[in-house]
């Protein structure tokens, strides 16, 4: 068992997703940033759908009431162990007592905490994903205890053939696919998407929104299917890059689909953050 | 199958399979058959479908499968035989409404709109059987097709911070049902008491694309005793089996 002490600004449990409740109109949820999410997982030999702990800019405090081994991914939140700083991509071994804290935002946004074998929340529609009116709750709170499946039972390292490296934390230019409306757009439109730096606006893990407008007379379309890194131009020129926790369906123009590894590189960002999009 | 749907690639992950764009119930029945065809084959490489009015979105492992063979194998599907074996029939399903005041906050502001007076709306209301187009945005909402155009009425400038699960609307030329709370702009003018989506049931919602919804009036000591029913899972909520 853990135990939250204080809580942090977001903090939830997350694994791969919930697959297979889109038709019903249930987001897939999920890490936000996916490749720090499994290689936490990978570092403790645990397996890749494994739930681990996001933690959002301002971490959590937190007591291992068991001893075992953690590893902390993505976004450099200043993690400290008893008050001396832990390494991040590193296997970590913890006693009985000891205390988690986090400080001071170096690089990146969002903090994957592993625990060997995984975090056993509830496991609602295939997915222990915090989600708000699927799981219980949708963040962590002050006082939560959470389990975890052994203490040091720590499954046996794995070299996988394909395994998770850092995520780039510094890349700006976030690789894209032409969306199925992308040719609504005009050759100006174009241009503009493609030689513009944005600016991210609000976001959170539903969506980012870019501060420039995209100004365009494009109708709304038939309602249908969005996806995590669609990116939804709206009437009034907003853009709008959908994330993890995203509606399954929707009917503003979908100019642009991002690559998997974007999506990752975009959820380790901020507000007034700059990115750019290029054509792959 | 009467369209030739187009095959297009959507990121790295999915492909839409699109058909002419309109929001009709000959479109929608070739996008329910064929979607059902790709479920009923059980094709490892692939993770999920998301059906909606004309098209449907599929989820693939791009590690197992490229873009171009799956574009292959979807339309060798298409073209192959109809729908074999046991398959879930269409239904037409009889949704409770209670259009008390109590429920009914715009029913007032939809009256002088549209000029009708408060027992015409109800009964334009529960006199259509409308099409399920899709479910999407949030858990377990349908979008519905049929609301009569007298009906039709824009959302409101200001949306709810909070809405009621249950609530039956009308936003602009459809109507439908909050699953959950919810913040929204919709005009409400009524509740049901049945459940539209269900976390502990391994299928959470009872309705598909390609079903039927009609509404039928209740009172408000029905709606209190179905709301009983429920709780006690001794609830089962009317429906008709479509034949085409």
């Amino acid at each position: 068992m853990i135990r939250i002490l204080k809580k942090g600004l977001h903090t939830s449990i997350q694994d791969l997703g919930r697959i297979g409740y889109r038709k019903y109109g249930v987001p897939t949820s999920g890490a936000m940033d996916m490749q720090s999410a499994k290689l936490s997982n990978y570092i403790l030999g645990n397996k890749e759908k494994d739930a681990v702990m996001e933690v959002t800019l301002q971490g959590p405090g937190i007591e291992f009431l068991t001893a075992t081994r953690i590893a902390i991914c993505g976004a450099d939140l200043s993690p400290s162990l008893n008050g001396t700083p832990t390494p991040l991509n590193k296997s970590i071994l913890v006693q009985k007592g000891d205390l988690l804290d986090f400080g001071v935002r170096k690089t990146g946004i969002r903090s994957y905490l592993a625990i060997a074998g995984g975090f056993q929340t509830d496991i609602i529609l295939g997915s222990r994903s915090f989600y708000e009116g699927i799981t219980k709750s949708a963040v962590c709170d002050d006082g939560d205890e959470i389990a975890f499946h052994s203490s040091f039972g720590v499954g046996k390292f794995q070299h996988r053939l394909h395994h998770p490296q850092p995520i780039n934390l510094g890349l700006i230019d976030l690789d894209v696919h032409k969306g199925p409306e992308f040719e609504m757009l005009n050759e100006a439109q174009k241009v503009l998407l493609f030689n513009t730096s944005f600016s991210l606006g609000i976001n959170n893990r539903m969506a980012y929104q870019l501060q420039e407008l995209l100004m365009n007379e494009l109708p709304s379309i038939l309602s249908s299917a969005v996806l995590p890194g669609s990116v939804q131009l709206t009437p009034a020129g907003k853009m709008i890059i959908l994330m993890r926790d995203c509606q399954t369906t929707g009917g503003y123009p979908r100019i642009l689909q991002l690559s998997e590894n974007a999506i990752n590189v975009l959820a380790q960002k901020m507000k007034n953050e700059k990115v750019s999009f290029e054509l792959v | 199958m009467t369209y030739s749907p187009t095959y297009k690639p959507f990121g790295e992950t999915a492909m839409l399979i699109v058909w002419p764009a309109q929001m009709n119930e000959s479109i929608l029945k070739e996008v329910v058959d064929f979607n059902r065809k790709i479920e009923q084959q059980k094709i490892p490489d692939i993770v999920e479908t998301i059906p909606s009015i004309h098209s449907i979105t599929v989820i693939f492992d791009p590690q197992s499968i490229s873009f171009d063979e799956l574009t292959i194998l979807m339309k060798e599907l298409h073209k192959g035989n109809a729908l074999e074996g046991s398959i879930r029939p269409n239904c037409l399903w009889k949704i409770p409404v209670c259009y008390d005041e109590q429920f009914g906050l715009d029913l007032r502001e939809v009256s002088n709109h549209t000029g009708l007076s408060i027992p015409e709306i109800i009964e334009m209301h529960i006199e259509v059987i409308y099409q399920v187009y899709s479910i999407g945005f949030l858990p377990g909402f349908l979008y519905l097709g049929g609301l009569d155009r007298q009906l039709h009425m824009d959302r409101k400038s200001n949306p709810r911070p909070k809405i009621l699960k249950g609530a039956v609307g009308i936003g602009g030329e459809q109507t439908g049902i909050y699953p959950s709370d919810s913040p929204g702009g919709w005009q409400i003018i009524g509740n049901t008491p049945v459940q539209l989506f269900d976390v502990n049931k391994e299928v959470p919602c009872f309705a598909e694309p390609g079903d039927k919804i009609q509404f039928t009036r209740c009172s408000l000591s029905e709606y209190l005793a179905i709301v009983e029913l429920i709780k006690l899972d001794s609830y089962a909520l009317e429906k008709e089996v479509i034949r085409d």
